[in-house]
């Protein structure tokens, strides 16, 4: 598995083999919707949701605003309270950076808290060459690294999976990482959590170094969050004596007080949780207490050059509380693999051609992976507009038009492969910006009208592969207004 | 009271009953309706397939066509959502682009002019009993734009328990779409067919005779799947139904 994915079938492509997979679908229903029916039952209980939402919103935008003044001060905190940091332009940077502080432990190996900073830059791959196996204790994420699969969702990494399949897959790949699954194992979830808790806990007790991200990093203190469910991270957090955490420079917020809203909106979107079971805050290094050293790896990686786009940037509030996953209609038939990246969904449709361009096939096709249905911004807790972003996206990768990349201003061609398209848009423009021309073409089609086709040829056979054409009228309303009305006048 | 029709290039070429019962609709509620010849289309398949450069002569187009009309109603709620959100927006874009603020200027003006069917009957008219007579068993499916792009909440919902004879269904994940989403249709068109076919299956389990909309490109996609199917369920603009009366009732 890789951490970026480029070089995947556009997303039309790689949908279609998940619509057609009826376990997949089956799977991605059922989870989707009851965590769906969960997070709106946890939003309505509070009163002054809206007022959190637009907090939330405000708090982002504002730190965006001033990155450059917040990551200074939160280099200094962490500094102050006995931590290292690191900056890292882009995905290779940080990924040298990690391994080269890992290697300097002499370890070579290391737990990891589950996190999409490292996915996204393909952390494991890369210890993985330098001779140094990350393991994965988060749940989800241990399913998809023992089953040598990719993530499909945000938080639930192995959404796509059923009970059966993850029992399958411990029984046959946890003895070739560490313990061994008990014999037998069931598919009770009670069962499979306790043989991931035992094969786990081999892990914890051993390591001397974690790999983390955060969810929040405050400024005034250099303190780092994590929010989980599990308790994993936190033995992750709080055993080993390196700690290491790679963390994109959006995850900024002012204050400690911020956390409030956070803490608040983060749980409620995500899990459907009042309170998310673990909160785990650490800040700099203390004796006797916790790792005694900790280096924080900041990461840009496409961001500052997403932050310079007045409509794009607004992705870069996203929480990654994967409640615009679980809503939207398209993520639940295409599945998150279809996405070619680690974000996929709503999110990942706008995120992940910010982050890594639109020069390639799949990113080039993100932005037409949603109907604008617009579901996803109604339940996004920090009120981005992700259509808004997809129509903006779309242009650009339509009609081209200027982009920052290594911060620098250029102006981009449009995609290829829009030439068709590009001439359709122009006929119907020229059909459209006369009224008699679109008069006398709908009245061809009238007297066409009996020809129509079971099949059209060309694209039109993306829609009669499977619906029907609509019957021709035989008169326009045009022709019918003309005839009963203004004969009359 | 005079309001123009925005009839849309859809209803235009593809459905011209609905345009028609929006006239008898409107005119035995009083209302006189005109129909400026130069409109044609709104921009919206440009717009929202990254084309907005392509989509800007439409909006010139459209908003000089009904320049001068207080009231301007159309059968289509994405086609109204179009006009009232992203008008101003491309207006203020081509502006900031250098090519002149009189596009700005028009799409501002336009945009609070422009009224889909059941806002203008409920809100302008303040009808919701339209004196309609349909005798069937009827679910309906709020479009996306409608339902969260215009938020129309129970505007159509209304207008249909006050139809004479109607029985109308609840719709089982009424607010999930149907899959259309304009070119999505025929760019992602497996998905689109599932979920199409996912709001179908709901729409016939139903019971209901009839599935109605207000947006006529939904339910092209919705009807395309369903007579593919060869279903009985058949799909209709709300507009149809409340047109339709004891005396006159639908052919
Ligand atoms: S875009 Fe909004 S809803 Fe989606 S994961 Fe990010 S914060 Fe959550």
């Amino acid at each position: 598995m890789s951490g970026t994915y480029l070089g995947m079938p556009a997303f039309p492509e790689a949908a279609r083999e998940a619509v057609r997979d009826g376990v997949l679908r089956a799977n991605l229903r059922h989870a989707t919707h009851t965590i769906r029916g969960k997070r709106a039952l946890a939003v309505a209980e509070l009163a002054d949701w809206d007022r959190l939402r637009a907090a939330g919103r405000a708090v982002k935008d504002h730190t965006l605003r001033h990155l450059d003044r917040y990551l200074l001060q939160l280099e200094a905190a962490v500094t102050a309270a006995g931590g290292t940091v690191h900056w890292a332009a882009d995905a290779e940077e940080a990924n040298r950076i990690v391994t080269e502080l890992v290697l300097a432990t002499g370890e070579r190996e290391l737990v990891k808290v589950k996190s999409m900073a490292t996915q996204e830059i393909g952390l494991n791959e890369a210890l993985q060459a330098a001779g140094i196996t990350a393991y994965e204790t988060d749940l989800a994420e241990l399913i998809v690294q023992l089953g040598h699969d990719r993530p499909s969702h945000i938080l639930v990494p192995a959404i796509h999976r059923n009970r059966g399949e993850i029992r399958d897959i411990f029984r046959t790949e946890m003895g070739r990482w560490g313990r061994p699954a008990p014999e037998p194992l069931g598919d009770d979830p009670r069962e499979l959590a306790e043989a991931a808790r035992l094969h786990l806990r081999e892990k914890f007790l051993r390591a001397e170094v974690a790999v983390s991200g955060a969810n929040f990093m405050v400024a005034e203190t250099g303190t780092m969050v994590v929010l989980e469910s599990e308790g994993n991270g936190r033995m992750c957090l709080t055993l080993p004596e390196t700690l290491i955490s790679v963390v994109g420079v959006e995850k900024v917020v002012p204050t400690f007080r911020d956390l409030e809203i956070f803490l608040q909106t983060l749980p409620r979107s995500s899990t459907a949780e009042r309170m998310n079971p673990y909160t785990t805050m650490w800040t700099g290094t203390t004796d006797g207490d916790g790792p005694s050293a900790f280096h924080l790896v900041l990461l840009d990686n496409g961001r500052t050059d997403t932050l310079a786009d007045p409509v794009g940037r607004q992705a870069l509030r996203c929480i990654r509380c994967s409640a615009c996953l679980n809503v939207c209609p398209v993520y639940e038939r295409a599945g998150g693999h279809a996405y070619g990246s680690v974000y996929p969904g709503p999110i990942g449709a706008i995120l992940s051609p910010q982050l890594r361009g639109t020069a390639d096939a799949i990113d080039a096709s993100l932005p037409y992976a949603s109907t604008l249905c617009g579901a996803c911004y109604e339940v996004c807790p920090v009120a981005i507009d992700i259509p808004e972003v997809l129509l903006h996206l779309r242009e650009r990768v339509a009609q081209g038009g200027p982009v920052t990349r290594d911060g620098i201003r250029v102006r981009i061609r449009p995609a290829h492969g829009h030439t068709a398209e590009r001439a359709a848009m122009r006929a119907a423009r020229l059909l459209l910006g006369h009224p008699g021309a679109l008069r006398a073409g709908e009245r061809l089609l009238a007297r066409a009208r009996r020809l129509r086709p079971r099949r059209l040829p060309g694209p039109g056979r993306a829609w009669t592969d499977s619906r029907e054409l609509p019957a021709v009228p035989a008169e326009s309303f045009r022709d019918w207004w003309a005839r009963e009305r203004e004969a009359c006048r | 009271m005079r309001a123009a029709l925005f009839v849309t290039c859809v209803n235009d070429a593809l459905y011209p009953r609905t345009g028609i019962a929006v006239v008898r609709l409107l005119e035995r509620l009083g209302v006189t309706v005109d129909f400026p010849a130069a409109q044609t289309c709104c921009g919206q398949p440009q717009y929202n397939t990254g084309y907005r450069h392509e989509a800007e002569p439409l909006v010139r187009r459209t908003a000089e066509a009904f320049a001068g009309h207080p009231y301007v109603v159309t059968p289509s709620g994405s086609c109204a959502a179009m006009i009232r959100e992203h008008y101003p927006r491309i207006g203020r874009r081509a502006a900031a682009e250098g090519r002149g603020g009189e596009l700005a200027a028009l799409a501002r003006e336009l945009a609070p002019r422009v009224y889909e069917l059941t806002e203008f009957l409920v809100d302008v008219l303040g009808v919701t009993d339209v004196g309609a007579y349909f005798p069937h068993t009827v679910t309906y499916h709020p479009s996306c734009h409608g339902l969260r792009g215009l938020g129309l909440g129970d505007r159509p919902r209304r207008l249909l328990t006050a139809v004479r004879g109607l029985e109308l269904v609840e719709l089982p994940g009424a607010e999930e779409c149907c899959g259309f989403g304009g070119t999505f249709a025929v760019k992602n068109p497996d998905v689109s067919a599932a979920m199409g076919t996912d709001k179908t299956a709901a729409a016939a389990a139903t019971g209901a005779r009839v599935l109605c909309g207000a947006d006529n490109s939904c339910l092209a996609h919705l009807d395309g799947l369903l007579r593919r199917a060869r279903s009985p369920l058949r799909t209709l603009h709300l507009a149809e139904i409340l047109a339709a009366t004891e005396e006159e009732p639908l052919s």
